[in-house]
């Protein structure tokens, strides 16, 4: 294990402080502060199937670039997008953070997330490992990527119509 | 009367002309039936040639509950085999897709070829006398393709496949003729998407023209997407009974007032140069013309392949109140610049996140829960009963929103599950 010195420690803290706040949002369907975390070339991916899904081959649960993550936040805005009205309720626990070799100027990072989903249908549980990179953009940590591997990929899922 | 519980009920009392009773979607019962009646009788969409391209390649499918490994043999022969061990029962196959020319039972070691036959098991001593042309895996009795769609039948006789896609093979032709080569693949995997639903409420809202613009709202505003007009009441488009439990939206009347290419895909032949070209090449312009201005079909195959016009839909029925829906991109051969963009947009619509299909499966989902009221105590399906007309080739259409579709396929359903 790779001992963190004075540097990494505040980056991790810094980093910890920025996925427990992009969780709580999400929970809270902070649907524009979610959204403003994003850069302008962001990329949200949800993979399908397994751990080997090349998502500009196989069909993946999302693989937004950034105007599609704009339309999916509009749909949610709509109040008409029924899956989520009413909406979930959602909470999330998020652990296991742990800071991965940066790529170029740009930090990565892994964690593992709960989330307990509450809706009409019933209580759903979902677990993921998540991967983020995250870029400095004037002075603040902005997502560039996200990837949400659920753990059940591979298996049927119900509608997932909340932000994970 | 001790066999009441679970006894069938009488369909005569249960489908009416226009009303179908609740406890249709919700009995345990009927569900075991269409089981036998349906599932394990019809010809049942499997899979596609293209998902075992290879010499010994394999996948695993379903017909109904029956899981079924889809073989391709060394000689390039397609085969449909049961996943159970003739020896106590054991699964052989448990990886969703694979290469190999032999299943082996993890339990006892018997060994199976990819085309079914026994090959062999260890110890042979303790079988001495045994018959092992009749230890094979169980297969599907018949099997048929068509341009490269499989089809399984549980029926060791009846129809042909082309007999029973009847009205609704055109569909499968309409759709190839889509590729340059004139063949689709099924190569990006699919999605697996359940919904707490009973399988004919998806059967019949594959081809419910009324429902788009309110259940789809939300995202045609957002998109500007010019989709929810295609099922507005000032539509040309219809609706179209193609017998057997088969039924279409078709848009092409939509299209052809359109008259522009790709129109239907949301593009342009403009900013599809590479796909116009081959498909000028191949078909001669007039004809590739007619091709990319009437596009895809959105033909809904009884009981369970959906071809909507970007995307196919597989339904398994799983429980009575239990559906999961297989889905991917079409992939048309000879069309990478069109394939990417279908992949792109079948990820964006369909799936458990899918701008559409979450919102079709909320629609499911509390369906099941509805019909399961008290009062009333049926669905009504008699929206254009008044205005639909048989067309020149005897199909009963109506309007784009009109209930159609759902009046002929609770008519084929029930003679399916009257019959001996
Ligand atoms: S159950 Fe398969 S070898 Fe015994
Ligand atoms: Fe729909």
């Amino acid at each position: 294990m790779m001992a963190l010195d004075q540097q990494q420690s505040a980056l991790l803290q810094e980093v910890t402080q920025f996925i427990y706040r992009e969780a709580r949002l999400q929970d809270e369907h902070a649907y524009d502060d979610w959204e403003a975390l994003w850069t302008d070339d962001g990329v949200y991916w949800i993979p399908a199937n397994g751990d080997a899904c090349d998502p500009e081959r196989d069909m993946s649960i999302v693989y937004d670039n950034r105007s599609r993550i704009a339309l999916r936040i509009r749909q949610l805005h709509t109040g008409k997008r029924h899956a989520q009205a009413p909406r979930s309720r959602l909470r999330r626990v998020v652990s296991n953070i742990e800071l991965l070799e940066p790529a170029g100027d740009e930090i990565r990072v892994t964690c593992n997330a709960m989330v307990f989903e509450s809706n009409l249908r019933d209580d759903t549980v979902w677990a993921s490992r998540n991967e983020y990179q995250l870029r400095r953009v004037d002075g603040a940590l902005r997502m560039v990527r996200k990837t949400v591997n659920l753990v059940n990929n591979d298996k049927a899922l119900f509608s997932m119509s909340f932000l994970i | 009367m001790s066999a009441g519980a679970a006894a069938i009920p009488d369909l005569g009392e249960l489908i009416r002309p226009e009303h179908v009773h609740g406890s249709v979607y919700s009995s345990e019962a009927l569900f075991e039936a269409e089981l036998e009646k349906i599932w394990y009788r019809t010809w049942v969409y499997v899979g596609h040639v293209s998902e075992v391209p290879n010499a010994n390649d394999y996948v695993l499918k379903s017909i109904g509950r029956q899981p079924v490994i889809m073989t391709r043999d060394r000689d390039g022969g397609i085969h449909l085999l049961l996943n159970r061990c003739t020896h106590r029962g054991n699964q052989v196959c448990v990886f969703d897709k694979g290469n190999t020319r032999t299943f082996t039972c993890p339990y006892h070691g018997w060994t199976f070829s990819n085309t079914g036959q026994l090959r062999g098991y260890p110890f042979p001593s303790g079988y001495e006398g045994a018959d092992r042309e009749n230890l094979g895996l169980g297969r599907v009795p018949r099997m048929a393709q068509y341009k490269g769609f499989v089809f399984g039948s549980f029926a060791e006789e009846g129809p042909s496949l082309e007999e029973h896609l009847g009205g609704a093979l055109e569909a499968i032709d309409r759709l190839v003729r889509n590729s340059p080569e004139g063949e689709v693949e099924i190569t990006a995997g699919f999605l697996k998407h359940k919904a707490k639903a009973n399988w004919k409420f998806l059967v019949e809202n594959e081809t419910d023209g009324y429902h788009p613009q309110f259940v789809h709202a939300s995202i045609f505003s957002v998109a500007e997407s010019g989709i929810g007009d295609l099922y507005s009441s000032d539509s040309t488009a219809v609706t179209r009974y193609l017998g057997g439990g088969h039924s279409e939206c078709d848009l092409r009347p939509e299209f052809r007032r359109l008259d522009k290419p790709l129109g239907w895909f949301g593009t342009s032949a403009e900013r599809m140069p590479d796909y116009v070209e081959a498909m000028n090449a191949a078909y001669g312009a007039d004809k590739a013309r007619e091709i990319m201005i009437d596009g895809t079909p959105h033909t809904m195959i009884f009981p369970n392949l959906f071809i909507a016009e970007i995307q196919i839909f597989v339904l398994e029925p799983v429980a009575v109140n239990e559906t999961i829906q297989h889905v991917t991109a079409i992939q048309f051969k000879g069309a990478p610049e069109m394939n990417r963009r279908l992949r792109q947009q079948t990820m964006g619509s369909v799936g458990p996140a899918g701008f559409l299909l979450a919102d079709d499966s909320e629609m499911y989902e509390r369906n099941q829960r509805g019909i399961q009221v008290r009062d009333p105590e049926w669905v009504f399906l008699g929206r254009g009963k008044h205005r639909e007309r048989l067309d020149e080739d005897g199909f009963m259409v109506g309007d784009a929103t009109d209930e159609v579709p759902s009046r002929g396929m609770w008519a084929h359903y029930r003679a399916m599950m009257e019959a001996e």
